[in-house]
């Protein structure tokens, strides 16, 4: 049942490509929403959002603040 | 008028309609003849009374990137691929950001988002929604998001009037210029409203053509036998310039944005009121504001939206506000009625007869109604003569609303 950290990594690859038009190749684990891929806050609310109904996995607003990489969302997601 | 009043000139057009997605493909299917109204396949359509409208004829969301699309309400969407096309065919022009406004309208503002939104929120919770659900329901949503993409901050304006929404846009812009408030404006209006619930209140108000089996021939402004108006979606936009500002940087002039005329009817809430007093008020002010004779208007786009109360009402005071004489169509015919999106595209088609001096047929008069005394143009188009022409286009809106612009040609 458990998705492998690669698929959880491809499903928010094509998300954050739905919502912000960045190339699901770039989302890669070190990479900093903010920093490196220039996505805004209520951006992140989106992809929380389409991630929740992916996922089944529900990101409370004071953990989705916590959520700086995309290593910390594939972390979250896994556990 | 002061002589050396601020003149005001149209610069780009820009429209996505039920019969083609830019201004060309439009016109090009007005002057053909074409309807783009067509029977729905909705999964709601089992539920009203009224089964085809104008759906537009290029889906906003094959245009737009997807992650802009996803933002915006489809009314925006048309508002923005309309106000992106009048731009690049004003030449882009450069003009400070605070000499830079936008007024556009639309009738009922994000309906679609409105409904689905609540939809989501009672299925499946508030932290389901969208945090982009507000700026695309709200009716400012189309003038603020193209205000964005253009860096406008002259200001940035939604006037909403139902049906004359998209007309009052274009009349305010005009005044802004006119004011000295800007020397560039982006005006028209944009209405995405195909859904079950809008068709249902409007059919309970028995304002639309339930002509199911005819969806093309539906819409028939001045027929006898027309039953109410057809729904169409999309969108019509204007670059509006001061004559001074288009002439220093070289600007392609199409018409001149001359006049407009606001009037209300003070009758009742959705009939129009049977004397024209209101309608003829609007055409006189807009006549007198453009400096202009009855005698100098040669074309009218009419409101005319195929409803038994309104289309011959609405010819009757141009004769008496005007004359016989101007070649008088309804564009509705072909597009539907756009709502708030009406005088964004009619002042479109109005601008464009004045440019090629030919004036579209009013398609399906099969036999034209009694007490017409005005030249319809129906069964071919017509042209109109050389030298200073004036046209007019009418909107008139739920709530008494009446707005008349005039253009000259350049």
């Amino acid at each position: 049942m458990a998705a492998t950290e690669q698929d959880i990594l491809e499903g928010l690859g094509k998300i954050i490509n739905e919502i912000t038009g960045i190339p699901a190749s770039e989302v890669t684990p070190e990479k900093s929403f903010v920093d490196d891929l220039d996505i805004d806050s209520l951006s992140m609310v989106e992809i929380a959002v389409a991630a929740q109904d992916e996922f089944g996995v529900e990101i409370p607003d004071d953990q989705l603040k916590n959520l700086k990489t995309v290593k910390d969302v594939l972390t979250f997601i896994q556990n | 008028m002061s002589a050396n009043r601020v003149r005001v000139v149209v610069t780009g057009l820009g429209a996505t309609t039920p019969v083609g997605g830019d201004v060309t493909s439009t016109w090009t299917a007005l002057l053909a003849g074409q309807s783009g109204v067509e029977a729905l396949t909705t999964d709601w359509i089992d539920t009203v009374p009224v089964k085809f409208a104008g759906t537009a004829a290029v889906d906003p969301t094959e245009v737009l990137p997807r992650p802009e699309a996803r933002r915006l309400d489809r009314s925006e969407q048309f508002a923005m691929v309309a106000a992106r096309e009048a731009w690049q065919d004003a030449g882009s022009p450069e003009v400070p950001p605070e000499r830079l406004g936008v007024v556009v309208s639309s009738g009922i503002g994000g309906i679609n988002t409105t409904l689905t939104a609540y939809d989501t929120y009672r299925e499946r919770g508030w932290n389901r929604l969208s945090p982009f659900t507000v700026p695309m329901l709200m009716p400012n949503g189309p003038a603020a998001w193209i205000g964005l993409d253009l860096g406008a901050q002259a200001g940035v304006h939604a006037t909403v009037s139902a049906c004359a929404s998209g007309a009052e846009a274009i009349g305010h812009a005009m005044d802004m210029i006119r004011v000295g408030r800007a020397d560039v404006v982006v005006a028209g209006g944009t209405e995405a409203a195909i859904h079950g619930l809008n068709i249902a209140a409007f059919a309970a108000a028995r304002a639309m053509s339930t002509r199911n089996d005819d969806p093309a021939g539906a819409s028939r402004p001045w027929d006898r036998g027309r039953d109410g108006f057809v729904l169409g979606e999309g969108a019509g936009i204007v670059v509006l310039e001061s004559e001074e500002h288009a002439r220093a940087r070289g600007a392609r002039i199409y018409a001149y944005c001359s006049g407009v005329g606001y009037s209300a009817d003070a009758h009742h809430i959705t009939q129009p009121e049977p004397d024209g007093r209101g309608i003829i008020m609007a055409m006189t002010q807009a006549l007198t504001d453009a400096g202009v004779t009855g005698h100098d208007v040669k074309h009218v786009n009419a409101h005319a939206t195929s409803t038994p109360a309104g289309d011959v009402g609405e010819v009757q005071a141009v004769a008496k506000a005007i004359g016989t004489h101007p070649l008088v169509t309804s564009t509705k015919s072909m597009t539907g009625h756009l709502l708030g999106g009406a005088g964004g595209i009619e002042s479109v088609f109005t601008i464009k007869a004045l440019q090629e001096r030919i004036v579209p047929a009013t398609i399906n008069i099969d036999d034209l109604d009694d007490g017409i005394e005005v030249d319809v143009v129906h069964g071919k188009n017509r042209t109109l003569p050389d030298g200073d022409v004036a046209a007019v286009n009418n909107s008139f809106g739920f709530g008494g609303h009446n707005v008349t612009v005039v253009f000259k040609g350049a």
